[in-house]
């Protein structure tokens, strides 16, 4: 698997492998595929953007490795998710608890609803600190402080003992960030931190966590459904459709020449590259729905390079040259040539 | 009830600072809310009077004077008389006792028994919830004076078995309550986000979810403490609950309302007395949700 990854990366050690992560909800209505065989590693340091639309599964892949998808109805399986050597898909529930939060953090997508509104900023941030390593209540508190100095709040030490109503948008996911980096985790997931904040807002908060990422050389990988933010930001891309991954690449190469029709097709969508007046690009058609077999490649029927042969070959990530892979039937032939 | 308005006045002089608590910040909240604070000392006094007025009184509760016969007000006695020649004060006073007793015992046992049931089977959702709340929608059903008529049968009357009764069938909505706000906590990002740091479930339930739920339970609480008090009334008016020679407030509207056309003032001061503990209680209540919500402050 490691080797379509299109990285020549196997004699460095990985921070995080995963290896054919497979999560799966069994509902009512039949099994949804929400992560369908997706490979990556990550080095420490390294900056991983996953993109794709609502529901391509990668949320659920992020939540999947902490343990975090409720399980039933939700059912991981797969090859392995190695943490420098513990197996996060198999370890028992305590040693991924200790995981949780202090190796591999999270911030989520809506600040404003991802603190407890009856406790202090400052108890919230001396937490995970408490319940993670030997310390006392005053070194705890100092720490918090400090942390959330770092983050850019200003007036840290007044305002650290409010609530989070008390705080904006903006400020409660500095609070996040401040949480999350608290523990001085080696990986910190960052699931659309800033969709759910005004634009001045969610350039700032970038630049924190990029600056935060700069300082502690802490591996992040950054969840989003918007290509140019990613590319602000990561070094490398992973784009998801569908539960599977259909383009890895280096960010600038992925923006000099995309290797999949899907990756291109979002690079379309985004309003800032058509022409005034003129209507918007959509992706014809509508994501598949998870729960019914996909023959081969998933975004064939939405493709407009599709031929016969993408919706009966099974479609495995290939290396394509220039650091990238791609899962496009006609683009490994050499068919197919998008720019 | 009164126990939330009368032991935080300590609190109150550092209200202001910047580092307050939750109960802090919610006791500075309610001390600005005067009707509640109208209804908590409405409450304290009733329950005083009710305590410690006995003492002062020259008659006990079940003293008769039948040449007396039911007599209006007058010095001797102050709210008159029943119609066994029972001082009505006397009466008032000890009815106070046994009603808010009522109220405090039967709506403990309903939080008791109706918050860890909601707790539990919210949390632990699934098929454990599903047979818990079945049991409770069963419970429901069951029409409340069928249930306390055989009790009284079965179990004889019996003075504590009121509180079991009340208390057994008021825990219900509790439990409802809580389950559907655990329900909607557990589901809530920052309770994910809490799971996502490490935290043990322990640990979560205590931090995360119950002071979440406190609030509401808080106030559900304060409006059970009437609901029970008119529930005592009403059995005792049907004649199930408290006996004479002892008295409730309920059991006094009963009598007053037998003779209220010779004898209005049987009827009016109980009634009086009642209505304004109600009162008080929901006003109280009120404010307690007022004040609880973090989110209402406007700093």
């Amino acid at each position: 698997m490691r080797s379509t990854s299109g990285h020549r990366r196997t004699e460095r050690v990985a921070l995080l492998e995963v290896d054919d992560l497979r999560t799966a909800f069994h509902t009512r209505n039949g099994v949804v595929r929400a992560v369908d065989g997706v490979s990556f590693c990550i080095d420490r340091g390294e900056t991983l953007g996953i993109v794709g639309e609502s529901g391509s599964g990668k949320s659920v892949t992020c939540l999947s490795l902490l343990g975090l998808v409720p399980q039933p109805p939700g059912r991981i399986e797969g090859a392995g998710a190695v943490l420098e050597g513990i197996d996060l898909l198999r370890c028992p529930q305590e040693v991924l608890r200790g995981i949780r939060g202090r190796r591999i953090a999270m911030i989520f997508q809506d600040p404003m609803t991802s603190l407890n509104p009856y406790m202090t900023i400052e108890e919230q941030l001396m937490e995970p600190l408490l319940i993670h390593e030997k310390i006392g209540r005053a070194a705890a508190a100092r720490m918090a402080l400090q942390a959330l100095q770092e983050v850019g709040v200003p007036e840290a030490e007044q305002r650290i003992r409010s609530y989070p109503h008390q705080f904006s948008g903006g400020m409660r996911q500095r609070v996040m960030i401040a949480m999350a980096l608290i523990g001085k985790p080696d990986l910190l997931i960052a699931d659309e931190p800033t969709t759910a904040l005004d634009v001045t807002v969610q350039a700032q908060i970038l630049d924190l966590i990029a600056q935060q990422q700069r300082q502690r050389g802490v591996a992040v990988i950054f969840i989003s459904h918007d290509l140019s933010v990613v590319a602000g930001f990561c070094d490398r891309v992973m784009v998801m459709y569908a539960g599977r991954v259909v383009e890895t690449a280096d960010t600038r190469a992925i923006f000099r020449e995309p290797k999949h029709p899907y990756t291109r097709a979002l690079q379309r969508s985004r309003p800032a590259m058509q022409a005034k007046g003129g209507e918007l690009y959509v992706i014809p058609g509508l994501p598949p729905d998870l729960s019914r077999p996909l023959p081969g490649c998933a975004f064939a029927p939405r493709c407009e390079f599709a031929v016969a042969d993408c919706g009966r070959t099974e479609m495995r990530l290939q290396d394509v040259g220039a650091g990238q892979a791609s899962a496009c039937l006609r683009v490994q032939r050499g068919e197919l040539t998008l720019q | 009830m009164s126990a939330t308005a009368t032991a935080s006045p300590a609190l109150a002089a550092d209200a202001v600072e910047p580092g307050r608590s939750l109960w802090q910040d919610a006791w500075a909240r309610l001390r600005r809310n005067r009707m509640a604070v109208i209804g908590g000392v409405v409450l304290i006094v009733l329950t005083a009077l009710s305590l410690f007025g006995p003492l002062f009184l020259a008659y006990s509760y079940e003293e008769q004077n039948l040449a007396l016969g039911a007599a209006p007000p007058s010095a001797a006695h102050l709210l008159g008389t029943d119609k066994l020649g029972r001082d009505q004060l006397a009466r008032l006073f000890f009815g106070g006792r046994v009603s808010l007793l009522v109220g405090l015992a039967a709506t403990s046992v309903s939080l008791t028994i109706g918050v860890l049931w909601g707790s539990i089977a919210g949390y632990a959702g699934g098929r454990l919830d599903a047979v818990m709340m079945r049991v409770v929608d069963i419970l429901y059903a069951l029409p409340f004076t069928i249930f306390v008529i055989l009790l009284m049968t079965v179990f004889g009357r019996n003075f504590i078995l009121l509180f079991v009764a009340i208390g057994a069938v008021e825990w219900l909505t509790m439990a409802r309550i809580v389950r559907g706000q655990v329900l909607a906590l557990k589901r809530q990002e920052f309770i994910e986000a809490a799971v996502a740091l490490g935290l043990r479930k322990s640990r979560i339930v205590l931090r995360h979810v119950v002071p979440n739920v406190l609030g509401p339970v808080m106030v559900y609480t304060t409006l059970t403490i009437p609901a029970v008090m008119l529930l005592e009334a009403f059995l005792s008016f049907l004649g199930l609950g408290v006996q004479p020679p002892m008295s409730s407030w309920g059991l006094l509207i009963k009598e007053g309302a037998e003779q209220m056309e010779e004898a209005p003032w049987l009827l009016i001061y109980p009634a009086a007395v009642f209505a304004a503990t109600l009162f008080s209680l929901n006003f109280l209540g009120d404010g307690l949700r007022d004040a609880l919500d973090v989110r209402a402050s406007k700093d």
